[in-house]
């Protein structure tokens, strides 16, 4: 199953599964929940840590974490 | 009515929460851009119609009533404890236009706590150019609330909210949604156990590690509810969570049309240059360099201009007065010293007027991701650089702005060496010893001088950082390091609270260190002024005898300096003389070198006192320390001197508030005294190694 961690740069996907006891909680409380969309706006040097948009929210998060989120991609519009 | 209303005003960070509540009590507070800011109690009084106050509290921004970071602890204890004496009879939940969605999850929550509620939907000018519009009726009905809408920026719609405050009594404390029905069940049987206390606080009590007072987790325990797992528990929050949203874009899909096609790119366009690879390292670099071009440049012509104004009022008072101890006392040790700080005040107050827009206008949290990746290597966390960029103004707010990096380990680093960082109280010391040592001249339209500051401050960062990496291996303890970041939009700094910052950080600056300073200064000017035995008594009879083919100006400056060597001060000084002669100071510095353990700051104004004693022309600090000759005949300040003091400044840790401040923050004194003593040794042996190579 394809995570956060796998998008390429501007590429939109939908969060399907992001129940890992690792995912900081507040990070779901800002919208990273099953079926909101997620984009990937920017990577910092090292491809990490990850700007997103997740749900209209503006997010870095780093690459450990982005890999717990699943999944699926598109709707691409 | 007599009694006040006490209202708590809640909301995530980045809401301008704090711009609501200057805008409220009048009283001048900073607003800042990067969460965990307010991390102090915010307090003040708001006059209502009809006569009534309210007594508002400022909470620290919190993104729901799951608390992840010690700030939003504090917000949680005291809305599940009716007794505190803040407990509010009225919240009012900051959101932001651009937010509403997730600044609503907590407002759902403390809906359920049955506290009653007014929202504020902030930043209303911003509407326009994102597209936004709003149908207020019919939020109002379904949030079970009342709204005001308002702009702190404009200043509009503060009236209204006004209004809704002293009409508290009319909102409803009716929840929005039943979060019960997450899992039935369990609640039941929660609500079963304890039915005389409100469910959520109960569910809030299981979920939650902080300190409730009445109800006591113990209890919960045996009452039996710890039959879920921790990560079950996780779960159910999660499940509180979706329920939540699912109410809230139920609601914001009725009341709320948003219009993309009439939202600016602008935010897009700013973010990819400004996160960019290389270009967002450019731009950040380019500021920093900037920011000492101009603390340089702008801030020569006012300290020149404040420097020879206090040499003129020396003079003065000593013209003007009559001659005696109180007039020297006055000239010499109080005159001197204050002016050994005010001088610095065009500085301090640039350099918090940068930091200052930096955070305001929401820059500040792209730096944190641009860093965060080199940061975690040694051991800090991208949030780290908010504490060591505000170190830069004061350790003090820097290791209290570390409250929100939520692991233990990266926090502690980063509060043992923040103290590294070039801060406020050792400009005054750089830029005087600065003009003395280095030459005048530019390279690449940059003066020397300025470079040389740079320098200063990289390797104080450098230290910082090679410290963090060297703590990072010796730290035994694992905690978990977790980095979430909210990106705020960017803003036009608001020139009113940018204003109010510099003003009241300078101004505390000023008192604060003026306070200690004036206070050395007297005691070094007791000090210096009286000696024991005859060496000090007798000083004028042992010169004269010694010298009697000198003329009486000579004498005079003979017996001055032969005083103060055997005055107790000099005493002191010569007693320490032994341990930094090799680090290339005389005992004069020695003294300087005691008194700033107290603050760095502290070190101009005790040279000031002690070149000024004895001497009786009006010249400037700065003409007094480039006369000043050792016993061979050589200038005391050389370019190995010279720079041997400015590293010994860079590293050690001279300043007892800071050292305070890290104990209140780690809770113990091991780690202030490790600080102390760590710092203290990186300094001398640095130095004893600078000044043996340039020597």
């Amino acid at each position: 199953m394809p995570t956060i961690a796998d998008m390429q740069l501007g590429q939109k996907a939908t969060i399907t599964e992001c129940s890992s006891d690792a995912i900081p909680f507040k990070l779901l409380e800002m919208g990273c929940l099953p079926g909101n969309k997620v984009q990937l706006l920017q990577f910092a040097p090292f491809l990490d840590p990850l700007y997103l948009n997740i749900d209209d929210a503006f997010v870095a998060i780093r690459r450990e974490t982005a890999a717990l989120i699943c999944i699926e991609f598109g709707p691409d519009e | 009515m007599s009694k006040q209303i006490n209202v708590a005003l809640i909301g995530n960070p980045n809401t301008g929460k704090t711009s609501v509540f200057n805008a409220l009590t009048g009283l001048n507070q900073k607003v800042a851009n990067y969460p965990g800011i307010t991390v102090d109690k915010k307090e003040g009084l708001c006059k209502l119609p009809r006569g009534v106050k309210a007594h508002i509290l400022d909470l620290p921004g919190t993104y729901s009533l799951n608390a992840s970071s010690l700030d939003e602890n504090i917000v949680i204890e005291l809305l599940l404890n009716k007794n505190n004496k803040d407990y509010p009879d009225v919240a009012i939940i900051v959101s932001d236009v651009e937010n509403l969605k997730r600044n609503l999850l907590v407002f759902t929550q403390i809906k359920d706590l049955e506290i009653p509620t007014i929202l504020v939907i902030n930043m209303a000018d911003r509407m326009v150019s994102n597209g936004i519009s709003l149908d207020v009726d019919y939020l109002e009905k379904a949030l079970n609330t009342n709204i005001a809408l308002v702009s702190a920026r404009k200043n509009t719609g503060v009236d209204h909210l006004k209004t809704l405050i002293a009409n508290y009594r009319d909102l409803s404390t009716e929840p929005c949604l039943n979060a019960s029905e997450i899992d039935k069940s369990y609640f039941e049987r929660l609500q079963n156990a304890f039915p005389n206390q409100q469910l959520y606080k109960l569910w809030l009590v299981i979920t939650q590690d902080v300190n409730f007072g009445k109800i006591s987790r113990q209890e919960m325990d045996v009452a039996a509810f710890k039959t879920k797992s921790k990560s079950d528990l996780k779960r159910l929050q999660q499940k509180e969570t979706v329920k939540r949203y699912q109410f809230i874009n139920s609601v914001l899909k009725e009341g709320q049309t948003i219009d993309a096609s009439k939202a600016t790119g602008l935010r897009a366009r700013l973010d990819r240059i400004t996160m960019h690879k290389f270009w967002g390292y450019a731009i950040f670099f380019v500021i920093l360099l900037s920011i000492f071009q101009a603390i340089y440049d702008w801030s020569g012509m006012p300290m020149d201009y404040i420097d020879a104004s206090f040499a003129q009022l020396s003079e003065w008072t000593k013209a003007t007065l009559p001659p005696g101890v109180f007039t020297d006392l006055l000239a010499d040790g109080v005159i001197a010293g204050v002016g050994g700080v005010v001088i610095f005040i065009p500085q301090i107050a640039f350099l918090f007027l940068f930091i200052s827009i930096l955070e305001e206008s929401g820059y500040m949290s792209r730096v944190v991701f641009l860093m965060d990746r080199i940061m975690r290597r040694f051991g800090l966390n991208g949030k780290s650089v908010i504490p060591l960029i505000s170190g830069t103004a004061c350790a003090i707010p820097a290791i209290m702005a570390t409250r929100n990096i939520e692991s233990w380990k990266e926090r502690l680093i980063t509060i043992l060496v923040t103290p590294f960082i070039t801060c406020s109280a050792r400009l005054p010391v750089y830029l005087i010893i600065i003009s003395l040592v280095i030459p005048e001249g530019r390279f690449l339209g940059l003066s020397y001088q300025a470079l040389t500051l740079m320098f200063l401050y990289l390797i104080g960062f450098g230290m910082a950082i090679i410290s963090a990496a060297t703590l990072n291996r010796i730290l035994r303890f694992r905690s978990k390091s977790f980095f979430v970041v909210e990106m705020p939009s960017f803003k036009v700094p608001l020139v009113k609270n940018v204003f109010i910052t510099v003003f009241e950080k300078t101004k505390s600056f000023v008192f604060e260190a003026g306070k200690i300073i004036l206070a050395i200064s007297v005691i070094i000017w007791v000090l210096a002024s009286n000696g024991p035995g005859d060496a000090f008594n007798k000083a004028d009879t042992i010169i004269e005898t010694d010298h009697a083919n000198l003329s009486q100006l000579e004498i005079d400056q003979k017996v001055a300096a032969y005083k103060l060597e055997h005055s107790y001060i000099g005493i002191i000084g010569k007693t320490i003389e032994p341990i930094i002669r090799p680090l290339g100071y005389d005992w004069k510095i020695g003294i300087g070198l005691v008194t700033s353990f107290a603050a760095r700051e502290v070190f101009v104004g005790t040279l000031a006192t002690i070149y000024s004693v004895g001497a009786d022309s009006p010249e400037t600090l700065k003409q007094k320390m480039a006369s000043e000759k050792r016993e061979n005949g050589l200038p005391v300040f050389t370019l190995a001197s010279g720079i041997s003091l400015l590293l010994f400044y860079a590293f050690a840790m001279q300043c007892m508030s800071t050292l305070a401040v890290v104990k209140r923050e780690t809770n113990s004194w091991k780690w202030p005294i490790i600080q102390l003593i760590g710092m203290t040794l990186i300094a001398y042996f640095i130095s004893l190694i600078a000044f043996q190579i340039i020597q």
